[in-house]
């Protein structure tokens, strides 16, 4: 760290050629110390070891549109295994023949996505088109009526069922949480501390319990003869478990709002319900976008949990492609494949967050 | 809404008074509550009754009849169900216990690598922190242990990366000194060394207090812990035997064996974790002002000084309570090891299940144990926040 700056001195003098353009910024940049430039060298090294050969691996040596034979064969990576099970790994038992309708829910979903991502969008109309596009989704997925064939939840697999877990999960868990904050904060005890009990719970358990829970011991709750989806109950599941930290969330909006604002609300006369809905909430839920969409992310990635009761998400159809004999030892390929699919969707998140937090910064 | 009532109280209709307004909401809101509850028991019961299951925890005192694949304390198929929780119980623990230990230390350094003024290493670190985070734990889970029965050979080719270490798809094997009663006196001094240090501190800080002078605690401390030890392995004869694991067979006998779960649920546990506390150790640093450093510096505190008494204090107090919940976070994900076949506490809860049966039991059981966990480190952190609280003046 450098405490006095020497340049001040001789500001009319022109800066030297070593400390400009690219030599200067790799002067500046890499190697300003000496343990700066050894550990510059360092990773260069280790780069060097491991990006070159992996790259050979991956593009050179790899095979895309082969048998398994073939590849077990080579010493490449195989990525036939995902062009050879494609189908099956995003679309599980969904039946071939009607596979474009989870594709076309799936475009509705990106498109909607796409739309709401831009602020200047955000209108009533927006939430309109959403449960529009939700009920068209819906509808698609399951069919039944307007000439679609019905297919059975049971038979939903794949990147549809991790989006439909996803999402509906989100779109119910939201409201909840709202609620749970607000009950967590009221001035009632007995609803403060019920709401703090389940929170507390929730939060205080790992999401797998939970799903355990909904796939064993559900069917327990219910009255002789009554069964309900394993794919509902799994969803009830994420939904009370993403509910609970919706809720701290939230929590910490309504904290942030100065007493003020209540009072202010009190003053003109607005009943609970109006303070909330016109004051409070809008404000509060703005700030909290940020660590909202940290939450949905966490959501996204913990949808792959299903896996473990043996619900067929898109982690577990690679799963099965991968016990498949033909096809066994390129897990690293599947997984990789997977693994980018999840990057991708979680850094558009992430990224769109950023930017988010960053608009919402500016106009205060 | 008040206002109305002083002027003639009992005109006021009972469902315009927000006292009595709010006793009526509670006692609905806790009526409803009470309601599904029954309703879901009083089914639950119906269908156990029918199913003929038993309830309780009677089953805990069975024989579990199952073999865990690794365990700190004794244990056989013969032993009861509450044993093989125990195991479970500890495993989970040994799992959590390692793996936050190893993720805050590699979470801060590349929490640090991500401020490094070397373009490189904090380009590195960057992409570390934002692939790792937005990959799912368990996807990353499958793919390390995936990777260990793939690219490992078998025992017989183990490779040996140092002398005495060899790696296999059977696990990590490497040896560790053989078993002479002087590591228990080591262990005895290293303990005194920390208590001491402990004092050490205590009475450095009130001399620092009382006189100014500054005694350099870390060193004598790093000292003390190092040479105390020492000192008792001398006197106890220096034993230099090592307990070298040797091939026999299909595996390998001797030594210290970390299993392919182990290792692939710590790996995936600690390298998804770190990226977390990366981002918040990043956060934490940053969040002290540059001004903090240049003040300490002018009145000329040391380097190590102006880290120790200056940064590091106020850093902290921003970094501890994401922190804790990271590590909350870990010992939550390692119930992801059923997923991989580790035995940890869900794993045997869950084999229990399906055993016995007992479902409601099993689960609530989970629940309790992650609940206390939860409950130690929300009284831990309430703790933290009142003792670190900024004092205004």
């Amino acid at each position: 760290m450098a405490v006095y700056d020497i340049t001040e001195d001789y500001q009319d003098l022109k800066p030297p050629v070593i400390n400009t353009g690219v030599i200067g910024w790799l002067r500046n940049n890499l190697f300003n110390t000496w343990y700066n430039s050894l550990l510059t060298l360092l990773f260069l090294y280790l780069l060097w070891m491991v990006v070159p050969p992996f790259i050979r691996w991956a593009l050179i040596d790899s095979h895309w549109a082969s048998t398994s034979a073939e590849c077990h064969q080579s010493g490449g990576a195989c990525w036939s295994i995902i062009h050879a099970n494609i189908r099956f790994i995003i679309f599980g038992f969904y039946p071939p023949a009607e596979q474009w309708r989870p594709l076309t829910a799936m475009i509705i979903l990106f498109a909607l996505l796409m739309v709401s991502r831009n602020r200047k969008w955000w209108s009533r109309y927006l939430i309109f088109t959403w449960i529009a596009g939700l009920v068209v989704m819906g509808w698609l997925m399951k069919g039944g009526i307007f000439g679609l064939t019905a297919i059975d939840s049971s038979q939903w697999g794949g990147l549809p069922l991790t989006l439909t877990l996803s999402v509906f999960g989100l779109a119910a868990a939201y409201p909840l949480g709202v609620i749970l904050a607000l009950g967590r904060q009221s001035k009632l005890p007995v609803i403060r501390s019920l709401t703090i009990i389940y929170i507390e719970m929730i939060r205080g358990v790992p999401l797998i319990s939970l799903l355990f829970m909904s796939a064993i011991i559900f069917p327990l709750f219910l009255p002789e003869g009554v069964t309900i989806n394993k794919i509902i109950r799994a969803q009830a599941a994420i939904i009370m478990f993403t509910a609970a930290y919706v809720a701290e969330v939230v929590r910490g909006g309504l904290q942030a709002m100065p007493k003020g604002q209540y009072e202010a609300a009190d003053s003109i006369g607005l009943n609970y319900v109006q303070t909330m809905r016109l004051i409070i909430l809008p404000q509060a839920l703005k700030i909290v976008i940020p660590p909202t969409v940290s939450i949905l992310i966490s959501a996204f990635k913990d949808t792959s949990l299903v896996v473990i009761i043996a619900l067929y998400d898109l982690l577990k159809t690679t799963q099965s492609t991968l016990s498949n004999p033909k096809w066994m030892g390129f897990s690293t390929e599947a997984y990789l494949f997977v693994a980018l699919i999840y990057f991708i969707c979680c850094y558009f998140m992430s990224t769109w967050s950023r930017k988010l937090e960053k608009e919402l910064s500016t106009d205060r | 809404m008040a206002s109305r009532q002083h002027s003639s109280s009992n005109r006021t209709a009972f469902w315009q008074d927000p006292d009595k307004r709010a006793i009526v909401y509670q006692v609905i809101s806790l009526g409803i509550v009470l309601m599904v509850g029954y309703y879901l028991f009083s089914n639950t019961m119906a269908n156990l009754e029918r199913q003929n299951i038993a309830t309780g925890f009677k089953f805990l005192d069975n024989e579990s009849a199952f073999e865990i694949g690794e365990s700190m304390i004794s244990y056989s198929a013969a032993d009861t169900y509450g044993r093989a929780l125990l195991v479970g119980v500890l495993n989970t623990l040994k799992v959590s216990f390692i793996g936050i230990i190893i993720t805050v230390i590699l979470g801060t350094i590349i929490g640090i690598a991500r401020l490094s003024s070397n373009w490189l290493v904090s380009r590195l670190a960057a992409i570390y922190i934002e692939v790792l985070q937005d990959i799912p734990v368990l996807l990353q889970l499958f793919f390390w242990y995936a990777l260990f029965y793939q690219f490992f050979p078998s025992p017989r080719q183990a490779l040996k990366p140092l002398p005495g270490v060899f790696i296999s798809n059977r696990g990590l094997v490497f040896a560790v000194p053989a078993h002479h009663p002087v590591h228990f006196y080591m262990l005895l001094m290293a303990l005194a060394a920390v208590v001491g240090s402990y004092f050490l501190r205590r009475w450095a800080r009130k001399r620092q207090e009382e006189t100014g002078k500054y005694f350099p605690v870390w060193r004598v401390s790093l000292l003390l812990v190092i040479v105390l030890p020492l000192i008792a392995w001398i006197a106890g004869g220096a034993p230099t035997a090592m307990n070298i694991p040797v091939l026999r067979g299909f595996n390998f006998v001797g030594g210290l064996n970390i299993s392919p779960e182990f290792t692939a649920l710590l790996m995936g546990l600690v390298l998804y974790t770190a990226a977390f506390v990366a981002e918040i150790v990043r956060a934490g640093i940053q969040s002290v002002s540059h001004g903090q450093t240049e003040a300490a510096m002018a009145i000329g505190l040391t380097p190590g000084q102006i880290l120790n008494l200056v940064i590091l204090p106020q850093a902290l107090r921003v970094i501890i309570p994401p922190l804790t919940s990271q590590m909350l976070n870990l010992t939550k994900n390692s119930s992801l090891a059923v997923a991989i076949g580790f035995p940890d506490f869900v794993s045997v809860a869950n084999t229990t299940i399906n055993q016995t049966g007992q479902a409601i039991e099993g689960i609530a059981l989970i629940m309790a144990v992650y609940l206390i966990f939860s409950l130690t480190t929300s009284v831990f952190m309430n703790w933290y926040n009142k003792k670190s609280k900024l004092v205004e003046r």
